[in-house]
């Protein structure tokens, strides 16, 4: 009897051992991110001025200078790419949830699912073939095309599982209204999953927003700000990837500020996307 | 119904198809296809050009073009992506100039479709950098101690080769990190050249070149990522131009010339090594210099155009823009090389400089008169 | 049988009905109404049309990819075939391209950082999935854990450089090795820290999905908390917690931008975990806008071709793995 009772207290220690182990790791994971947060927070905040805000980068070696040549171009680089992928998502990620039988949609999922795993220096590669050799030169536009290319499976994906979510009585009360096709869609049932799809466009935009190897070849930087996308640009992951292992301790601190900003910028993305889709659930 | 969808399908495949295989064989149809859109974006944007190449140069020209951008406007993008992607990307044409601190070999020549001009701007120094906190003097350096820590066959700071070099400094018995390039470099080129001169096992094992097989170390890129390295890295040395070891406060070693003296590269030890004749291409290596107060390891950096500037729907006030920058470059504006430790170019290499950049043309008609 | 399932049924339908237009007088056949439903029919069929269209493009657009990469290998797979997976020597100077040495340290930064991620992975998805899937707590770690995998690489690579380089160059001093800081072992860690949301997650999902009679019927018979994680959770859902790692191993090996600031450059095979390499994806950002030579530039695309294929089958068999446990 004693033997059996100090066999189960063993295995009751084991377990109570082991969950222990199980939360000791669990929220040892949570460190490194907190660990990185607290690092570039403390590092860069102090750099951030209305100096490192405006201006562009000095000559190399001298003192001072800004980011934002690199601030505007992430913007207009993301922005141009987000106008080129957003609708083709939107659309495509319509596509497939109306067509589950289909070969090409078939094909199409399949495509969606191997494009998500392509390594972002493979599509740098392509839109450097496809883009910047045929029209003669680096510009904004092909590294939008690249990060567009990016964009797209994130969109497509979450519009095709938003709208799967849907309830097919409400496409059915609205044919039985006799809306046409196209206005049944794009007036129902869109702005109906609108919240999930536009988590979606967040969420891709916070994965492109930190994306460098797409830009290498594409973007190709540029010291002074400009706005014209058939011409090359700056970009805020570039500028820290430049900067970060270079000797100079003044584009150590310009690339700790650019950092910080560029973090809060995909960080608040991704909290505000997690808030409307849990919002989202709940509306369900 | 059903064989109206099938058919717009096709048509549609059809037309995807065509567009992509328009787009992939850009070669013949990217002509066609530039000429809109260059002539758009040249004739939009003629004030902005764009160059690419050798980080040696990038101190001396961010510099320059900034001056040169408060003088009249024009503005230059310079990227510092190394001497071997400058060539290729002039070879692409995707950029207005190229930079390089090692003209282009053979192979590179013959890759380009038309001949390409060398203008030398400016002469530098690389640097042997080194990260010895504890050692407070300046380290000397012979050929054969280089050679043989960039092959790996001296590994420690207190080996006895370069104690003896060094007497009376007090030499730590850390390991030696070697810092190389790990993109296609002009300053690689000097170097690697410089050390084939001086010593047959390197040139037998490693040879020179841009972009060669480096035995030990670890590859930084650009020359910032190899300033970089060894600024962070205890017991490192690596081999950087002199401005980036100035400007960041590092130290650097003296090295044993042909005719035996300890040099420290300056300016009057590069302008020493540059004093010799110059062929009227301007391609030649400074490197194990004869004169006795040279730095052994100088090279010439030169910028890199089209001799015809007329390609890709070019218009000749975009070339006339270009000529007059590089003009401007090697007169007024080598006044600002001495400040940060380049060599201002000797007379001697001015005017060759001025007659080559009078034969490149536009359309069959000389730019600069 | 939902409408939507053929196209052409709803336009016979709806033209059999007669299409009742909001903007038409009320429902009538009117030869008004039918013009009106003959333009809404010619949009209805466009716009199924640019559906299709959408997803063809995106088909070209991954077949693109793919033919791309294929062509342009082809000057390096005619001038070296195969024998380029297994060279050692990378040497552009004289030509020579052997791919193995990047090969050997992709593969060794994967797993490494595999190795090390696995168990905190797996120690967050039974965490969340079995011992507190619910609760303000297990809210913050689920999507603090989800949140690593946001931060860019290009920060991580950033912060690695900064942080974890000077700390693993003090442990090299410490074990005697040559204290360079950079290396497989760096770059393993970093790769770890950035792959553990994805194991995580799937793996919370699977084991959420195991169902209570399982385990009520385990408890039932007197195992402990920790017996029936062992014995019936996990083995149950053993093929989606392979998945994860799988996904979490597609993305180790595609990852760039902070394996080339830690991994150290070098075109040498690596000769311990502490010593520079170089993977397939950084050598290609390395070297990529300088290939002057038509063989050489072919040999670093070869390179991404291998990668695509390497992490698309991987990725297609976890989710290939993933669909056959969610269907099953």
């Amino acid at each position: 009897m004693t033997k059996m009772k100090t066999n189960i207290q063993f295995r009751i220690n084991k377990s109570k051992g082991l969950q222990l182990l199980v939360i000791v790791l669990a929220f040892a994971c949570v460190i490194p991110l907190l660990a990185i947060l607290a690092y570039i927070i403390r590092a860069g905040i102090t750099k951030i001025n209305w100096r490192f805000l405006t201006n562009i980068p000095k000559p190399v070696g001298e003192v001072g200078g800004g980011i934002v040549n690199a601030l505007v171009g992430s913007a207009i680089i993301i922005g141009v790419a987000a106008i080129i992928a957003i609708p083709l998502g939107i659309l495509c990620g319509v596509y497939l949830s109306e067509n589950k039988k289909s070969r090409l949609a078939y094909w199409c999922r399949l495509c969606v699912d191997v494009l998500q795993g392509v390594p972002s220096i493979v599509v740098g590669i392509v839109a450097y073939f496809w883009l910047v050799k045929p029209l003669g030169g680096f510009s904004a536009l092909s590294g939008s095309a690249a990060l567009a290319i990016m964009m797209l499976p994130i969109v497509v994906r979450s519009t095709e599982e938003t709208l799967k979510l849907l309830p097919d009585s409400l496409k059915e009360a609205a044919f039985a209204l006799g809306i046409p096709f196209h206005r049944v869609i794009l007036k129902v049932i869109i702005p109906c999953g609108f919240s999930g799809i536009l988590s979606g466009v967040m969420l891709s935009v916070a994965r492109i927003a930190g994306e460098t190897a797409p830009l290498l070849f594409t973007a190709f930087g540029n010291p002074y700000l400009t706005t014209n996308i058939t011409k090359p640009m700056h970009s805020l992951p570039l500028l820290i990837f430049n900067y970060a292992t270079s000797p100079y301790n003044d584009w150590h601190d310009l690339a700790w500020g650019a950092s910080v900003i560029l973090l809060v910028f995909v960080l608040v993305l991704n909290i505000f996307t997690k808030l409307i889709t849990q919002r989202w659930k709940i509306q369900l | 119904m059903k064989k109206n969808l099938f058919n717009s399908k096709f048509f549609t495949a059809a037309v995807m198809l065509s567009i992509f295989s328009f787009m992939g064989c850009g070669g013949g149809e990217g002509g066609g296809k530039t000429d809109s859109t260059a002539a758009a974006s040249s004739s939009g944007d003629d004030n902005a050009l764009i160059g690419a190449g050798s980080s040696f140069d990038n101190p001396l020209f961010s510099k320059m073009f900034s001056e040169y951008n408060k003088m009249n406007g024009l503005k230059v993008n310079y990227q510092s992506v190394g001497s071997g992607a400058g060539i290729s990307q002039l070879t692409n044409k995707t950029v207005d100039f190229g930079a390089s601190d090692a003209p282009m070999n053979g192979k590179q020549d013959s890759a380009v479709s038309a001949p390409v001009l060398h203008i030398p701007v400016t002469a530098g120094a690389v640097a042997l950098s080194y990260n010895l906190a504890e050692v407070k003097d300046t380290l000397k350096l012979t050929p054969t101690i280089l050679a043989e820590i960039f092959l790996g066959k001296i590994t420690k700071w207190n080996d006895p080769k370069i104690v003896a070099a060094n007497k009376g400094v007090k030499l730590p018995a850390t390991g030696i990190v070697v810092a190389h390039r790990s993109d296609g470099s002009g300053t690689t080129n000097i170097f690697t050249t410089y050390l084939s001169k001086v010593n047959e096992d390197w040139s037998a094992k490693v040879g020179k070149g841009s972009s060669v097989n480096w035995p030990v170390g670890l590859g930084g890129k650009g020359t910032e990522g190899v300033a970089g390295m060894v600024k962070q890295t205890p017991g490192a040395i690596g081999y950087i131009e002199l401005a980036y070891a100035i400007q960041n406060n590092m130290a650097y070693a003296k090295v044993q010339n042909k005719a035996g003296n300890f040099i420290t590269p300056t300016i009057a030890s590069v302008t020493a090594a540059a004093n010799i004749t110059i062929p009227p291409d301007s391609k030649i290596s400074l490197t194990n210099t004869e004169a006795a107060d040279g730095y052994p390891i100088s090279g010439f950096s030169w910028v890199l155009i089209y001799k015809d500037q007329k390609y890709n729907s070019r218009s000749s006030d975009r070339a006339g823009k270009l000529l007059n920058l590089i003009s401007w470059m090697i007169h007024d504006g080598q006044q600002y090389s001495s400040p940060l430790t380049y060599a201002p170019l000797s007379p001697a290499a001015v005017a060759v400089a001025d007659a080559i950049l009078k034969s490149a043309t536009y359309d069959g008609k000389a730019i600069l008169q | 049988m939902s409408p939507t399932a053929n196209k052409n049924s709803i336009t016979l339908s709806e033209q059999s009905l007669g299409v009742i237009d909001s903007k038409s007088k009320a429902g009538s056949l009117s030869a008004r109404a039918l013009g009106r439903s003959g333009r809404q029919i010619r949009m209805e069929g466009l716009f199924k049309r640019t559906l299709v269209l959408m997803g063809l493009i995106m088909v070209i657009l991954v077949f693109g990819i793919l033919i791309t990469l294929i062509v342009e290998s082809v000057p390096s797979i005619k001038a070296l075939g195969l024998k380029y997976l297994w060279g050692r020597t990378w040497d552009p100077v004289q030509d020579i391209y052997g791919a193995f040495p990047f090969l050997l340290g992709t593969l060794l930064t994967s797993f490494l950082a595999l190795l090390i991620s696995v168990p905190f992975s797996i120690a967050v998805a039974i965490f969340l999935g079995e011992y507190y899937p619910k609760g303000w707590f297990s809210n913050f770690l689920k999507n603090t854990v989800e949140l690593i995998a946001a931060v860019p690489s290009v920060i991580y690579g950033f912060w690695g450089l900064a942080v974890l380089v000077p700390i693993v160059r003090s442990l090299e001093t410490k074990i005697g090795v040559p204290p360079i800081g950079v290396g497989i072992f760096t770059s393993s860690l970093i790769l770890a820290v950035m792959i553990i949301p994805y194991a995580a997650s799937l793996g919370r999902s699977v084991i959420q999905m195991v169902p209570s009679p399982l385990k009520e019927g385990a408890y039932a018979l007197g195992a402990t908390r920790w017996e029936v994680i062992r014995s019936v959770v996990l083995p149950y859902t053993k093929s989606g917690l392979f998945a994860g790692i799988l996904l979490s191993l597609g993305r180790a090996l595609g990852e760039t931008m902070a394996v080339t600031m830690v991994i150290g450059n070098t075109s040498q095979l690596p000769t311990s975990i502490f010593a520079p390499g170089n993977t397939m994806a950084s050598v290609i950002a390395n070297e990529f806008t300088e290939a002057d030579k038509a063989v050489y530039l072919s040999a670093l695309i070869e390179l991404g071709l291998v990668l695509f294929l390497v992490t698309t089958v991987i990725n297609m068999i976890g989710k290939r793995v993933i669909s056959r446990f969610t269907n099953d």
